[in-house]
């Protein structure tokens, strides 16, 4: 796609890393990487999760000093030695998790650590430059609004205004579109869109292929720290050759689903409303069911009531109101041990802090459901010996890669961890699994691994609720997905319209498109 | 540029190495935290030492006066093992709380409330004076722990129910212990006017070394009471509830991850108030064998900080049960050193040297420091 007319055969060339060598205790996570980013360009930087994209991106940014290599800035020899010495060269940031003040205002975040103005803050005035800033590129923001009261969208606009006020010529986005919807993800493509014709360039840090897809004008594609592709046009080539240079080897887009008989009502929820930890209604009357066999998707933006959901099932949370039924009998609030001898195994959303004991042995960990049953346990002692041989079976038919069973499971990887999870919920042979971001994180092999996990434990006739904010997983895994916005189901799809999902997970019902779809075609 | 900076740098370096901090990315082999803790006494021993020479002592002098004044004769060693018994109990509760990250400062008021009950079996008098030997200690025992676990009980359940802080609550506690017990000995169980209760009846004492030597010779002036037993026996149980039984593992796994625990089905609630319930019965058990082991008598003065000091046996024991009794002589021998050496605090900044070495060294089973070689140009 060309930006406009400005298209001139040799673009400048505004970035040039060149043989740049980074090391982490035990990773080399970046291995003589180059990298040239031309001016007026959004440049895509694809890569696994641990490729490297991000340690390469934090020493251009002057977060990390590299062990050896160079950076030239239009042609000049750069060491940055902090962030505020890459902006004053016209690097700028956005990281994935913001750094606003919540407290304050647009205007405040954006002036803040800034050396001018000094003593008295002329705020009206300013704002007006933040509006004008914010119109120049597509920007739109109240500058007057706190950043609390602000969506995720919008204090993401926050971030790059701070860095377009400080004189960034080049922004580098890390993952933007993680915290996204569907229809704020257009929104942010088209101000990158307009700030590249304003004249800026552009690094786009991403793993979702259809993204740099659709925005990269050129692409750099990393694997374990070192480059396998550069200089690739989007439009040359193809999304599974994209692919194949992530990973490394094809992957399968298309899962093969087997047709499953779908049985009995496994999971009934009625109307169920509940608080969440700051005692505010996260639920307002979600009712849904899954079906034995079957793959039932909840897809929404995170925080509008996914979690909350989650723990009502599993007993983990109390619901104020309604029901919720397994297999026909009534488990409303109910304890995590009921629902546990219920089989409902539950594969929590944070993996560190939930599902697992980062100090204790895998051994520990997987018989963290099963350690108060035979033969794990015998009267007040727990068989050691039973353990460890449940253990070592799980390390093998899910591959979980440790040095050995005694290892903490601090030390194993993301892709790692889940494994133990999944070998500990799944080994349980559950008859609902509530299965929540089992993919966040992972790295395309885990992912594709969780997967096939997952559709193997729906052909064995087992129920599964898999909440996700990843619209590709739910599409190719449910064979229905509900979506839920500010704690209530807007509607439920069979044939993964993903528009109609898009539309529903910023708020709008099921009911509501079909009328204004009606409106339009009249 | 680079060349204006280079001059600099080798200006600069003074040593052709630098320190690297790195953590460890794999397990630690089973050997190396016990060696870690032992090279940190040793350091602690040394900047002890340090100390002592500044202050214009002669530190080989002092820690030789510490050694002989506590393992230097069979009658000294003795003195050793009756300072050490009551800090193995008090050791143990603090071990069994902190396996689950429960912070119980509150042992000190658990021992006291322990020694009191223990003495109102006495002193109320539930048994007359009388009653055998063996019906008094078994149900001085007993108060012993029902005293120290209702101490434990009360912050647990608070913490529990209204998730109040267990180390302001169990710290505060201490001091309505202490003065429960003052109200006690100055005002009910006063003898003639002085500040502590009436001797106990012979049959109210824990048996002692020396009362058999008759039978064993050497046992002659031996103060090694019956506590002993009861502190092994108390090691013995709670090394079975921390590592081979399911409690332990529960136990474990709510101290690692409490989130996690929920998860996994287990009651933390209930828990919580169990486990301070256990803790406070051990610190109890204390008060109870120091009263009919040693004091023979209810009284203000009788622990110099055991409580507190279990805190610090069971962080040196790395809550080994085991290591506990160990690490108790060892501080009993430091306790029996500070009525002999001049001043008395010497000893005292000794088990805090090492208890801070201690904290300390814990980083490097977490983390490497590496010398690399600074590289030229």
């Amino acid at each position: 796609m060309d930006q406009g007319g400005v298209v001139v055969p040799e673009k400048e060339i505004i970035v040039r890393m060149e043989g740049i060598v980074k090391r982490f205790p035990g990773v080399l996570a970046n291995d003589q990487v180059n990298f040239t980013l031309r001016k007026q360009e959004i440049h895509a930087l694809l890569g696994e999760n641990g490729a490297g994209k991000s340690t390469l991106m934090n020493i251009l940014a002057g977060m990390y000093q590299p062990d050896a290599g160079t950076i030239t800035i239009h042609g000049k020899p750069v060491a940055f030695h902090s962030p505020r010495q890459a902006i004053d060269a016209g690097i700028g940031m956005v990281h994935q998790h913001f750094m606003l003040v919540p407290s304050q205002t647009v205007t405040e975040n954006i002036l803040l650590g800034l050396e001018k103005p000094r003593f008295f803050l002329h705020l009206q005035e300013y704002d007006r430059v933040v509006s004008d800033l914010g119109d120049r590129f597509g920007l739109r923001v109240d500058p007057r609004a706190k950043v609390w009261q602000l969506s995720v969208g919008e204090q993401q606009r926050v971030e790059i205004l701070k860095m377009l006020y400080r004189g960034a010529e080049v922004l580098v986005m890390d993952e933007p579109t993680a915290v996204l919807a569907p229809q704020e993800i257009d929104g942010l493509f088209n101000t990158l869109r307009a700030m590249v014709a304003e004249g800026k360039s552009i690094i786009f840090i991403s793993h979702k292929l259809q993204e740099v897809m659709s925005i990269a004008d050129e692409v750099t594609v990393l694997r374990r720290g070192k480059v396998t592709a550069s200089g690739v046009k989007p439009g040359q080539s193809s999304r599974a050759e994209l692919a194949r240079l992530m990973v490394g080897r094809e992957v399968l887009f298309r899962l093969d689903k087997k047709h499953v008989e779908l049985g009995k009502n496994v999971l009934t929820v009625e109307n169920v409303h509940a608080e969440n930890d700051k005692g505010f209604p996260a639920l307002k009357g979600v009712s849904l069911h899954v079906r034995e066999g079957e793959v039932v998707g909840l897809a929404g933006v995170a925080g509008n009531g996914q979690r909350e959901l989650a723990e009502v099932i599993t007993g983990m949370r109390k619901a104020t109101q309604g029901k919720v039924y397994a297999q026909g009998q009534d488990i409303t609030n109910q304890s995590v041990r009921n629902s546990i001898r219920q089989g409902i195994a539950h594969v929590p959303e944070d993996r560190t802090h939930v599902g697992t004991a980062p100090n204790l042995s895998v051994t520990d960990n997987v018989i963290m459901k099963t350690y108060n049953q035979a033969p794990i346990c015998q009267g007040w002692i727990l068989n050691t010996v039973a353990a460890e041989r449940y253990a070592n079976e799980l390390k093998e038919a899910y591959d979980i890669i440790v040095p050995s069973i005694q290892t903490p499971v601090r030390l194993l990887s993301g892709g790692n961890l889940q494994r133990v999870i999944l070998a500990r919920e799944i080994s349980s042979k559950p008859n609902l699994m509530v299965a929540m971001q089992p993919t966040r994180g992972l790295d395309v092999g885990a992912i594709e691994g969780v997967h096939r996990l997952l559709l193997a434990q729906r052909e064995t006739g087992a129920a599964i609720l898999l909440v996700s904010e990843e619209l590709e997983e739910l599409l190719s895994l449910s064979d229905r997905i509900y979506v839920i916005y500010e704690g209530q189901i807007m509607g439920e799809v069979a044939d993964g319209d993903i528009e109609k999902i898009g539309l529903m997970m910023t708020g709008t019902r099921l009911d509501q498109i079909a009328v204004q779809g009606e409106a339009s075609n009249g | 540029m680079a060349e204006t900076v280079k001059p600099v740098q080798t200006q600069k370096r003074l040593f052709p190495f630098t320190v690297k901090v790195e953590q460890r990315l794999t397990d630690v082999p089973k050997w190396l935290p016990p060696v870690i803790s032992l090279g940190a006494v040793v350091v602690a021993l040394l900047i002890g030492a340090i100390i002592l020479a500044l202050a214009g002592g002669d530190p080989l002098r002092a820690y030789g006066h510490i050694a002989k004044a506590s393992f230097g004769s069979l009658g000294v060693f003795s003195d050793t093992i009756v300072k050490a018994t009551p800090l193995i109990l008090v050791g143990l509760a603090c071990s069994i709380a902190f396996s689950m990250r429960l912070w119980n400062i509150g042992a000190e008021g658990q021992f006291f409330m322990g020694a009191f009950a223990a003495s109102a079996i006495v002193l109320i008098p539930v048994l007359p004076a009388e009653a055998p030997r063996w019906q008094f200690i078994l149900l001085m025992i007993l108060a012993g722990m029902v005293g120290g676990a209702l101490w434990g009980f009360i912050p647990g359940f608070l913490k529990a129910r209204f998730n109040v802080n267990e180390i302001i609550s169990t710290l505060m506690m201490n001091y309505i212990a202490v003065a429960w017990n003052n109200y006690f000995i100055f005002a009910v169980w006063t003898e003639g006017g002085f500040q502590m209760s009436r001797m106990f009846p012979r049959n109210a004492w824990l048996p002692r070394l020396a009362d058999y030597a008759k039978e064993v010779t050497i046992f002659r002036g031996l103060t090694t009471h019956g506590g002993l037993i009861i502190a092994l026996i108390a090691a013995a149980v709670v090394w079975f509830i921390l590592y081979p039984s399911q409690w332990g593992y529960e136990i474990r796994l709510i101290g690692d991850n409490p989130r996690a625990a929920r998860y996994a089905g287990i009651n933390i609630a209930k828990h919580t108030v169990l486990v301070m319930m256990v803790s406070g019965a051990l610190a109890g058990l204390a008060g109870m064998s120091e009263i009919s082991g040693v004091v023979h008598r209810l009284q203000g003065a009788i622990s110099p900080g055991y409580g507190f000091t279990g805190i610090i046996v069971a962080w040196l024991a790395k809550l080994n049960p085991i290591a506990v009794v160990i690490v108790s002589i060892l501080f009993g021998a430091l306790i029996l050193a500070g009525r002999e050496i001049q001043p008395s605090g010497v000893p005292k900044m000794i088990q805090g040297i090492i208890l801070v070495c201690l904290i300390a060294s814990d980083f490097l089973t977490r983390y490497r420091i590496r010398l690399v070689r600074a590289v030229e140009a």
